[in-house]
Order: structure tokens, then C-alpha cells, then sequence
């Protein structure tokens, strides 16, 4: 077990490292730089100002060096569009992204999860419903579900078209931004959900469906236990690892379902900072999106593969062999 | 009895599904023979004209021509006491004809739909064969001959997997210059889905190899002196069809939604060029879309098409 987490961990700091250093030389090898993109009012002379204050003229070396030196000790320069540390943004933005992640998954588990136990040991019109419900909802992507939820909040303002508050940059007590937040969180977390509540119902569906017709499920039923709590407390704990497996890959599907949110519905997060910062040629703010994001989808990915290892130790031996 | 029958019923989805899509793609490909208008004809004076209704005059379908009555407001009146035909039969500048509306440049959302359906579909689709290609052929390499190859190129895949795939994808069609030709771009962003695509295609297919290559029929053709190229195309591979076939129905919608991301925020095809995500892209705004729903046809077209792969992946996860 501690092998395999050094190994994990070892290949997600390589993984950071070369996506960050990938999305420096990429950044710089594209065409106009954040003097040219930013600076399109300034003559020639003040343009050259600009690069040597940003110490964009120095080489591609000296700016690596510069950065690689500055991030081993969780420096990650300055943003050159926000003029702030790229580390503050950052922590800032991923925050909001992982609170909208979080959001969909709480609401994409509490639905999916129930109508599959329940469609997986029902019969008749009701499994039918929740069975054409859910491949419907896998067919809307966040990008399609999140424009016609903002259609629909603006057809009859149920709840705001976008943002994550009305108050932005507004000191306002901590029990109304959160009441706030409240009220802008539901249509992005809904639209991020779908799919993904779709999914688990179809694999929970599936999995209780096989896990009910196991010999020890007959058996609680002949001892007298009540359907119910037969499906429940016996075929339920025993459907539950391919759900759980599921959530390992739903983490990739979030990552790139939330940047698609996150343009639709503004919602200022990870993703929609990183395309900020391409359209400025914001070097290392690109970079540290970059950097940010494969953290968090290594991380992710070794948080569900932990999880399923605890709950099924044939993940880590299979892993070794 | 009842699970042959079910059986029957999937197979049946299935093949309607699979139906519904090769027209579909039938549709894209005439399209400038179905499209009543060009994608890029504007008329000025029917900016955000909503779709019209035919009726049926004699016996052929006719329309009431719209006719402005706010030009700020967008509004517009239909003039019951006057009849045109289809935009099929004859055209009249003045008097157009708008099945599904138009959009915020008083263009036939109706023809760009079949001009976008030509380019969404049509980049997914060549980006989907390219991708299963050279993932197959890849993975097929990697499985049949083992060593340092297999290392080598499962690593990379390995890598590609675990990435972002979307921030990838928008880091490197961003860093590309904005402003290019319409042909360009389709090349650059399929190079772009075809290189994030194919490790999902080749890791399966090496697995099915490796486990493959030490079967009977593989060392039959060995011993016939059949070479490398010919066991991997002739053999292995169409052993691996189910496989491709799954990846196919997965790689199409997602590379139709990365196209619709990608245009929608401004990355992909320029604006004149009609694909569903830049039509999209002038759809999403808070105070028109309200206003004009039929703006937001190419969702309903994503949908549909995803659904449809969706019918036809479906029931194979099963297995």
C-alpha cells in the first residue's frame, strides 16, 4: 500500500511539472505575447516598456529558471492581467470551482443513486419512466443543460442567469453571502449534474439488479427480512463497488463539464480563469491554470482510487502483480 | 423467453439509432442542396425573425410573410393577407422564409443548422476515424510486439489519459493563431481531438491483443509466414471490432461537444462559418435568448445526435 501511494504520488508530481512546463513553451511559442494582446493601444516604444517591467524580452531559459525557482517554494509569480500572485487566484478560483464540483456531485448522488436502487429492483411502468429519465439526462452535456437552464431562468427567473453572487467586491454580512450563494449555486450544479445523476442510476440500476439475485439476499428474505430493508442492508452494500469505482473517472468528467458551466454561467472558477488568462497571454497565470489543474485531477483520481483500494483490496495487489 | 425479447427490442433501438445517424450525416452531406439559403446570407431587415408556419394553400405549403413592425424590439408581424411560397420553389429577397427563425444577424437558422450539421458532424466524424485509427493501429503495435514499444507507447497514453482533457484542448487551439482560414481550423483542431483521443481507443485494444497474439489462429498465420502488418490488419485487429465500435460511440459526441465548446468560446471556427457551436455562441445571452428560443436549435441538434449514440452504446456496456 505504501509503494503504491509513493508511486502515485511521484508520477502526479511529474505530471504537474511537465503539464506546467508544457503550457510555459506553448504560451510562448504562440504568436503575441501579454504586451502585444493588452498593450494594442501603445506605441512601440511603450510596448518595449512593458516587456522589460514583465521581463517578457528575457530568454524562454531565464524565464523558466525564474519561475522553476520561484515555484519550490509555492511562488508562482505574478499575474500579469490581475496583477496579483498567481497562487492567491488560483486557490481563490479552484475554491469556487471545487464548491460548484462538490455541489453537482452532492446532488448528482442523491438523486442517481436512489431511482438506480429503485429501478434496478423494480418492475413495470415507474422503472420505465426512471429508465427513458435517465438516458435522457445522459444525453445533456453541461454545455447544452447549462443553456437551456439559462434559458429558463431567464424565460422565468426562477433563479439568477449567472455569477456566484449579486454582490460582488461588496462587504456583506457572511450569513447573506452564503444565502447568496445559495441562490446562484443550483442552476450551474444542476447542469454539471445531470449526466452525471444519469450515469449512476444506470450502473446503481445495473449493479443492485445482479447484487439482488445473490444467494444471500434470497437467504435474508426466506429468514423473514422485509423486501426493503433486504435490498437495503443486504444487496445495497454489495452493488456498491462499481459505483464507487465510477466516481474515480466522474472526476474527469467534472473537470471538463464545469469549464463549459463555468463560460455559460460566468461562474468565476478555474476554467474560466485559465481562458482569461489565454486570451491575455497572462504567462504564468496560464501556466499555474495548467499546474492547477492537473494537481487537482491527479489528486482527485488518487482520492477515488484510495477509496476504492479501502473498499476493495484486490485495487492495490492486481495493481503490483 | 423475456430476456430474448428484450434482446430483440435493444438490437432493434440499436439499428433505428444507427439508422437515424447515417441520415443524419446523409442530411449534413447535401446540405447545400436541402439549405434554402446561404449560411452566411443576411437579411437585415429580419434580425431575430422568429420561425414561421406553413399552411397549406391549394395544395402546395405556402407562408405568410413576416413583415417588421419594431426594429428595435425585434418585432414582427405576420401578414395574413399575403402568401409566398416555400424557399425551395421560388425566393424573394423582400419576403424570405425562416423554418426554425432567424438569428441576430437576420440569418436562416434553418440552413446554418444544415451548413453547421456539415461542420460540427463532419470534424467529429473524421476526428473519430482518425482517432480510433491510429489508436487502434497503435495499440495493436504496442500489444503484438511487446518491449520497450509497448512501454513506450502505453506510457504515453497513460499520460494523455490522466490530463485535462479539455484545458488541453483549449491551451493548445488557444496558443494557435486566432484568425485563420476555415480549413485550417478544421485540420488543427481534428489534429488537436485526434491527439487526446486515440489513447482511449489504444489502451483497450492492446489489452485485447496482448491477450490475443498467443491464440491459435495468431500462431497459424505465423507459421504461414504471414508478416507483422498482415497478422495486426488482417487478425488482430478485426478481433478487436467491438472494442472500436464502443470507443466510436463514445469518441463521436464527445468530439461534437468539445467542437460546440470550442467555437462557443470563441476558439474554434470564425463566426461567419456556420458550425452548432458558433451559432451557440450568439444564442448565449441572457436577454436574447429569452426572447428568441429558436436561437438555441443547435442544442436541440446536440442533443439529439448524443442521444442517439447514447441508444446505440448503451446497451453494449452491459456485456
Amino acid at each position: 500500500m505504501g509503494r503504491y501511494l509513493a508511486r502515485r504520488i511521484a508520477f502526479a508530481c511529474v505530471l504537474v511539472f511537465v503539464v506546467s512546463s508544457a503550457a510555459l513553451l506553448l504560451t510562448r511559442l504562440a504568436p503575441g505575447d501579454f504586451a502585444a494582446v493588452e498593450g494594442f493601444e501603445l506605441n512601440s516604444e511603450q510596448r518595449e516598456q512593458l516587456r522589460a517591467r514583465y521581463a517578457l524580452d528575457q530568454s524562454f531559459a531565464t524565464q523558466y529558471l525564474s519561475w522553476l525557482s520561484g515555484a519550490v517554494r509555492f511562488d508562482f509569480g505574478q499575474s500579469l492581467l490581475y496583477s496579483r500572485p498567481v497562487g492567491e487566484l488560483i486557490g481563490e478560483r479552484a475554491l469556487n470551482t471545487a464548491v460548484l464540483a462538490t455541489a453537482a456531485l452532492l446532488i448528482a448522488t442523491l438523486v442517481g443513486v436512489p431511482l438506480g436502487i429503485y429501478s434496478g429492483t423494480t418492475s413495470g411502468i415507474a422503472r420505465a419512466l426512471v429508465k427513458s429519465v435517465s438516458t435522457i439526462g445522459l444525453s445533456i452535456p453541461p454545455l447544452i443543460g447549462s443553456l437551456l437552464l439559462v434559458f429558463i431562468a431567464a424565460r422565468t427567473g426562477w433563479f439568477p442567469a449567472g455569477g456566484m453572487t449579486s454582490t460582488a467586491g461588496v462587504d456583506v454580512p457572511w450569513a447573506q453571502w452564503v444565502a447568496d450563494l445559495a441562490r446562484h449555486l443550483p442552476m450551474p450544479a444542476l447542469a454539471l449534474a445531470i449526466p452525471l445523476a444519469a450515469t449512476l442510476e444506470k450502473l446503481q440500476s445495473e449493479s443492485i439488479a445482479s447484487a439482488s439475485h445473490e444467494r444471500f439476499v434470497t437467504a435474508s428474505r426466506a429468514r423473514g427480512v422485509t423486501v426493503s430493508r433486504s435490498i437495503l442492508r443486504h444487496a445495497w452494500p454489495a452493488s456498491l463497488r462499481p459505483v464507487l469505482g465510477l466516481y474515480g473517472l466522474m472526476i474527469g468528467s467534472l473537470f471538463s463539464g464545469s469549464f463549459a458551466v463555468e463560460v455559460v454561467t460566468s461562474w468565476p472558477g478555474l476554467g474560466r480563469l485559465m481562458f482569461d488568462a489565454l486570451k491575455a497571454r497572462d504567462l504564468f497565470l496560464v501556466m499555474g491554470c495548467a499546474a492547477a489543474g492537473a494537481f487537482f485531477l491527479a489528486a482527485g483520481t488518487l482520492v477515488a482510487d484510495l477509496l476504492l483500494a479501502w473498499t476493495d483490496p484486490r485495487v492495490t495487489t492486481r495493481d503490483r502483480a | 423467453m423475456d430476456r430474448s425479447a428484450s434482446h430483440d427490442q435493444r438490437s432493434r433501438v440499436i439499428r433505428r439509432a444507427g439508422l437515424f445517424l447515417v441520415a443524419l450525416f446523409g442530411v449534413a452531406l447535401i446540405a447545400p442542396i436541402l439549405a434554402p439559403y446561404q449560411p452566411g446570407e443576411a437579411f437585415r431587415d429580419f434580425i431575430n425573425a422568429p420561425p414561421m408556419r406553413p399552411h397549406l394553400s391549394g395544395l402546395t405549403p405556402s407562408f405568410h410573410p413576416l413583415v417588421l413592425a419594431d426594429r428595435l424590439e425585434s418585432r414582427f408581424e405576420t401578414d395574413v393577407t399575403r402568401s409566398v411560397p416555400s424557399p425551395w420553389v421560388s425566393q424573394d429577397a423582400a419576403t424570405p422564409v425562416f423554418l426554425m427563425g432567424a438569428d441576430d444577424f437576420g440569418r436562416d437558422i434553418f440552413s446554418r443548422l444544415l451548413y453547421g450539421a456539415r461542420t460540427s458532424l463532419g470534424l467529429a466524424l473524421v476526428a473519430m476515424l482518425g482517432a480510433v485509427a491510429i489508436g487502434a493501429t497503435a495499440g495493436a503495435w504496442a500489444g503484438y510486439q511487446g518491449g520497450w514499444m509497448d512501454d513506450a507507447i502505453m506510457r504515453t497514453a497513460d499520460f494523455v489519459l490522466v490530463l485535462p482533457v479539455i484545458y488541453v484542448v483549449v491551451v493548445l487551439r488557444a496558443v494557435l493563431p486566432l484568425v485563420l482560414p476555415a480549413s485550417t481550423v478544421f485540420l488543427l483542431v481534428t489534429g488537436i481531438f485526434i491527439l487526446v483521443g486515440w489513447p482511449f481507443v489504444a489502451k483497450g485494444v492492446r489489452a485485447i491483443v496482448a491477450g490475443e497474439r498467443s491464440r491459435e489462429y495468431v500462431q497459424a498465420a505465423e507459421s504461414l509466414g504471414a508478416g507483422r502488418w498482415r497478422i495486426l490488419m488482417v487478425h488482430l485487429i478485426p478481433a478487436c471490432g467491438g472494442h472500436l465500435l464502443v470507443q466510436a460511440t463514445l469518441l463521436l459526441p464527445a468530439f461534437i461537444l468539445a467542437e460546440a465548446t470550442l467555437s462557443f468560446i470563441g476558439l474554434g471556427f470564425p463566426d461567419p462559418i456556420a458550425s452548432w457551436g458558433t451559432m451557440l455562441s450568439g444564442a448565449a445571452n441572457y436577454n436574447s435568448v429569452a426572447r428568441f428560443p429558436w436561437t438555441l436549435a443547435p442544442a436541440v441538434a446536440i442533443f439529439i445526435v448524443v442521444l442517439a449514440t447514447n441508444l446505440i452504446a448503451s446497451p453494449r456496456e452491459r456485456h
